[in-house]
């Protein structure tokens, strides 16, 4: 019998007359890692920030832990470690002394922070750097130290807005591992954020949000089923006319792709692929393929087929992406997690 | 209920360690911190001397004159940065994490006026070190009483900033603070001119100016011993006394909407 950590009955949240979260409802177990996808501005980050007592939700209850984020802020607050989108460090003192800020702030008492600090800085890989001002780590590094913070007062639940945010590919993979190592070593439950596809297939379940609204929820596998089957990726001497052939002959609509090659949904895309070969070929003026390939469909396949659309990341606030990033970067050695 | 209280307290103190061990930390702040009250008290100071021979009936030196100005001017522009400081900080930095602690927000806020005074009264004191090279003697009582003046002023402009700073998101309003509060409020002080004989608009400008209350006894302290109670009398404002009592009234005018504006949720 597993219990729910977090419990979230339509919740709202209005700015002015912008309706940034529209009545979500959501449960989170105990021990789960749980994940909000979507693009940005979809309502992720201001779910989070209503579910960490940052922000008063307009309407709608919130559980986390057992209790309310309107009216017992102080216990929210105390039960939970929060990994921010943006850098939250003091680069001008050490690692250590980040934790011991953080411990001053969440009363943990002074020989409970001195076994808890080298133990949390250890399951980072920080330990030798746990001394060195901040400001020289990199920013895996960097993100390391936070998570190891957000630990610091064994909370129940984790929260991560964007926590790969900014980071170069090889270095989320290991902020990742990270993570996944946590949850087994301290059983804490995480609720994520994330408009990286590939991350969240990491989640246990995930909720695709979209303009406020949860528009699916499940596990990454049975999301991936609401897409029939395989995907194939066409490309043809004529892409316009193939896509008339495909509907004539399959009754097909085939999406089109940034490049106006033409995707397919199908349910078994092996033996599908020398059928439309011969059909192409075959049909008065040959059509010819210049390339075709098949895959299994992905959470971004899944978001395409729910809302038509394809998640796109330079919807991102470049500037602040940009500020991010050199905040992240400055004085860093290399990219390294 | 006490827990929380001891609590509240541990956070506020938190937050001023936190500015202090920073300060410390930065040895480069220290000897940059010179530069500028160097530049205008002998650059300016000596260049205006010789303009400026009628002060105090022709018995006091422009340079010791200035020299509480700068003292203010330090405490001011240090006290203001520091506290306007916190608008980066909860974006990019530290602050964000101290926004969801269990820490009461009033906590936060009263830990960050002491954080900001307690660093504006230190670079306050380095710039007394410059008193002997200007001919100024001071006992150390002077000195103590300076450093609990400074601490003072320098309480007042933090909790102006902390104001300034509370609903603020972006630095981008934080040039036109400075040109249309910071500048104004240091020149209209008294800190570089008597305010004796000034015209009426300034007069009244410079009475709604908190620094000029700054100034004022930061002046009649340090020049107590190095000149004659006379040349005092003609170029004070107030009693010492008046001073603080009109500093202690705008640091509350100050401090209580502030901690209020902090603390609302969004």
């Amino acid at each position: 019998m597993s219990t729910n950590v977090i419990e979230v009955e339509g919740l709202v949240r209005r700015f002015g007359n912008f309706t940034a979260v529209d009545g979500v409802t959501f449960n989170v177990q105990e021990g789960e890692i749980f994940g909000f996808l979507g693009p940005n501005g979809a309502g992720k980050s201001t779910t989070i920030n209503m579910l960490c007592t940052l922000l008063r939700p307009t309407a709608g209850r919130a559980l986390v832990n057992g209790y309310d984020v309107r009216t017992q802020q102080s216990q929210v607050r105390n039960s939970i470690g929060l990994i921010f989108q943006d850098p939250s460090l003091d680069d001008r003192l050490t690692g250590r002394e980040n934790l011991q800020f953080h411990a001053m702030l969440y009363d943990v008492a002074r020989e409970e922070f001195k076994r808890r600090a080298d133990e949390v800085l250890r399951m980072v890989d920080l330990t030798e750097k746990a001394d060195a001002i901040v400001r020289t780590y990199s920013g895996g590094m960097k993100r390391r130290l936070e998570i190891a913070r957000g630990l610091l007062h064994h909370p129940r639940v984790l929260f991560l807005d964007e926590p790969t945010l900014g980071l170069d590919p090889q270095t989320r993979r290991h902020i990742w591992e990270y993570l996944l190592k946590l949850r087994d070593a301290e059983g804490v439950t995480m609720f994520m954020t994330t408009h990286y596809m590939d991350e969240a297939e990491h989640c246990d379940r995930i909720a695709i949000i979209d303009h406020g609204k949860i528009i699916a929820l499940d596990t990454p596998d049975r999301l991936k089923s609401l897409v029939g089957g395989d995907i194939v990726t066409l490309r043809t001497s004529d892409n316009e006319r193939a896509a008339e052939k495909l509907q004539t002959a399959y009754h097909i609509t085939p999406r089109r792709g940034p490049e106006g090659q033409l995707i397919i949904e199908t349910a078994k895309g092996d033996q599908f692929i020398p059928q439309v070969m011969t059909m192409l070929a075959n049909s008065g003026t040959p059509i010819e393929v210049t390339s075709i390939n098949l895959r299994r469909p992905t959470l971004e396949d899944v978001f395409i087929k729910l809302t038509g659309r394809a998640i796109r990341e330079e919807e991102a606030d470049q500037a602040k992406d940009f500020m991010r990033m050199r905040n992240r970067m400055w004085g860093g050695r290399g990219m390294h997690g | 209920m006490f827990k929380q209280i001891w609590r509240n307290l541990k956070g506020a103190f938190t937050i001023w360690y936190r500015d202090v061990l920073r300060y410390v930390r930065d040895r480069a702040r220290l000897v940059t911190s010179l530069a500028q009250p160097l530049l205008f008290l002998f650059v300016f100071g000596d260049g205006l001397s010789s303009a400026m021979t009628n002060l105090g009936g022709g018995h006091l030196d422009f340079k010791q004159f200035m020299f509480p100005g700068i003292l203010g001017m330090t405490v001011l522009f240090t006290s203001i940065f520091s506290a306007v400081s916190i608008v980066w900080d909860r974006e990019f930095g530290f602050f964000k994490e101290v926004m969801v602690a269990p820490v009461s927000r009033a906590a936060v806020a009263l830990g960050k006026v002491a954080g900001g005074s307690t660093i504006a009264m230190f670079q306050g004191a380095i710039i007394l070190i410059l008193a002997p090279f200007i001919g100024i003697r001071m006992t150390f009582g002077q000195i103590v009483v300076l450093l609990a003046l400074m601490l003072l002023l320098a309480g007042v402009m933090t909790s102006l900033g902390i104001l300034i700073a509370a609903r603020q998101r972006t630095m981008e309003g934080f040039q036109m603070i400075m040109n249309f509060l910071l500048m104004p409020m240091f020149f209209l002080s008294g800190a570089f001119f008597p305010l004796n004989n000034v015209p009426l608009w300034m007069e009244w400008l410079s009475k709604a100016d908190p620094v000029t209350y700054g100034v004022d006894p930061l002046r009649q302290v340090i020049l107590r011993e190095s000149v004659p109670p006379m040349v005092l009398e003609m170029i004070r404002l107030h009693p010492i006394r008046t001073d603080v009592l009109i500093m202690l009234g705008f640091g509350l005018a100050f401090i209580v909407p502030a901690v209020w504006l902090f603390s609302r949720q969004d």
